[in-house]
């Protein structure tokens, strides 16, 4: 579904991602787990565009969007992507958050928008928040309706970035299950986090990043019960 | 005292009364407020045009740097080098004596002048507010496949727009009593009546500070018209 080949990034002289390689298979959970600093939010920011590769291709079904001549919008369209910081637009009711995308892009009438985010709200028992605005809501609820507004867009794969970081603990159960759920429908998901218990038991396959690189990955309970390199048993130790 | 009231009363007369001469000041009031207000418009239009053009700029990718915006953003940027830093005194001189100096639109040159000079600031406003939305927020927008029109249009204009307006209400007040500089072209506002009656009475006291009193109550106005508006603005804050 999606093909990294030699990606590297590099901001003025710091080198961020080097040399990474990797292939995403439709249906898969991706987990990206590692230090701070270790490339992975950024990883995670080049699949969609958001940072723009210093060098290397990325390939999303079949069309090269690292291609200068790529309709980056288009490939947009069809992966969702969730924020740390939710990113709601605050000054928009909930019900207009979710529907300007699919609107403003035609995917669907405002009418066909509406009932798309009424349905998606049920989902997530947000629907008597369709009129607030995002200031009124609390954290969890808050990614919970911009998992939603990304749903919307009916996308073939979505991207979390450190989704449950910006949240109060007890809100992180709320927006778990939601994820929980969505994997559950066969969704293709690559999620970066700090969540080891999702991992373990959402997750298809967990990439070890640190320092730029993929340095070791594997399927989540061989990856957590025996990792090889000594830097994943230091990362482990003190995360578990 | 009695002489100092008599005295007083024959000037106040002199400067206000007589020919009907408060009607003067208000018609130059009245093309002060006209003149800030055409100045406001040419102003705000330049104004965003080069804020959205500087920014459009600055936020292109890597690699896929525009050559016409780039032409652009440098014709920008001067203009706003040149604007900011020459007086506005000056500017206004050179608009009427050497780019105009046959044109008998007083008026016209005036607030051309004057809209150009606020333009820049304005820009400068601008896009101090489209930098003031967090970035995040043209982030989601992009992500969910927006376009940089859409982004812009929908989600950091608005936000952007609540944030500058203080800052673009000072500016409006700044321009209203920097009209008074056009009276040096000729253009035909308040203080270029209130010389004017100077002139011929040979008394300018009570001309200046009447002219200065007008300004004051107008600008004291405006500045509680401002404050209504944001707090306004600030109570949907909260909501």
């Amino acid at each position: 579904m999606i093909d990294v080949k030699n990606l590297t990034k590099s901001f003025g002289d710091h080198l961020v991602l080097h040399n990474i390689s990797e292939h995403i298979h439709p249906g898969e959970k991706v987990v990206v787990i590692g230090p701070s600093g270790s490339g992975k939010s950024t990883f995670l920011r080049c699949l969609n565009l958001l940072e723009t590769p210093t060098s290397g291709s990325i390939t999303f079904e079949g069309q090269e969007i690292t291609d200068p001549k790529a309709d980056i919008n288009a490939i947009r369209r069809q992966m969702g992507m969730v924020f740390q910081h939710f990113n709601l637009f605050p000054n928009m009711t909930i019900r207009k958050n979710i529907t300007l995308a699919p609107v403003r892009t035609k995917l669907m009438s405002q009418a066909e928008a509406d009932e798309t985010a009424i349905t998606l709200l049920k989902r997530v028992g947000l629907e008597e928040k369709a009129d607030a605005y995002p200031a009124q809501l609390s954290g969890g609820q808050k990614q919970r309706i911009a998992i939603v507004r990304a749903l919307a867009m009916k996308p073939k794969l979505m991207l979390f970035d450190e989704p449950t970081s910006a949240l109060d603990p007890e809100m992180v159960g709320e927006v778990l299950a939601v994820m929980k759920e969505l994997a559950h429908e066969g969704m293709t998901m690559v999620v970066v986090t700090h969540e080891m218990g999702f991992a373990r038991e959402v997750g298809t396959r967990v990439l070890f990043m640190d320092e730029g690189k993929i340095l070791e990955q594997n399927e989540p309970h061989a990856f957590f019960a025996n990792p090889k390199e000594q830097r994943t048993i230091d990362f482990l130790s003190k995360v578990l | 005292m009695e002489k100092f009231w008599a005295d007083f009363t024959k000037k106040f007369t002199m400067a206000f009364v007589t020919g009907d001469r408060w009607k003067l000041y208000l018609r130059g009031m009245g093309t002060t407020l006209e003149l800030t207000a055409c100045a406001l418009v040419i102003g705000v239009i330049l104004g965003v045009l080069v804020a959205v053009i500087r920014s459009a700029h600055d936020q292109q990718r890597l690699g896929k740097r525009n050559f016409a915006l780039g032409v652009l953003n440098v014709l920008c940027k001067i203009y706003t080098t040149v604007i900011r830093g020459t007086p506005m005194l000056v500017q206004l001189l050179i608009w009427g004596f050497i780019i105009f100096k046959t044109s008998r639109n007083r008026f016209f040159v005036g607030m051309l002048g004057l809209g150009i000079n606020s333009g820049a600031y304005v820009a400068e406003i601008v896009r101090g507010g489209l930098m003031s939305v967090d970035a995040g927020q043209s982030e989601a927008g992009r992500s969910l496949g927006l376009d940089y029109v859409d982004t812009m249009r929908f989600i950091i204009v608005p936000q952007a727009f609540k944030n500058i307006l203080p800052a673009l209400g000072n500016e409006f007040i700044v321009l209203f009593k920097d009209t008074s500089l056009v009276s040096a072209i000729g253009a035909a506002e308040v203080l270029y009546y209130a010389e004017a009656v100077g002139s011929k009475t040979y008394e300018y006291m009570f001309p200046y500070i009447g002219t200065a009193v007008m300004y004051l109550v107008f600008c004291i106005i405006l500045t509680w018209l401002q404050g209504m508006l944001e707090r306004r603005l600030r109570q949907s804050d909260r909501r």
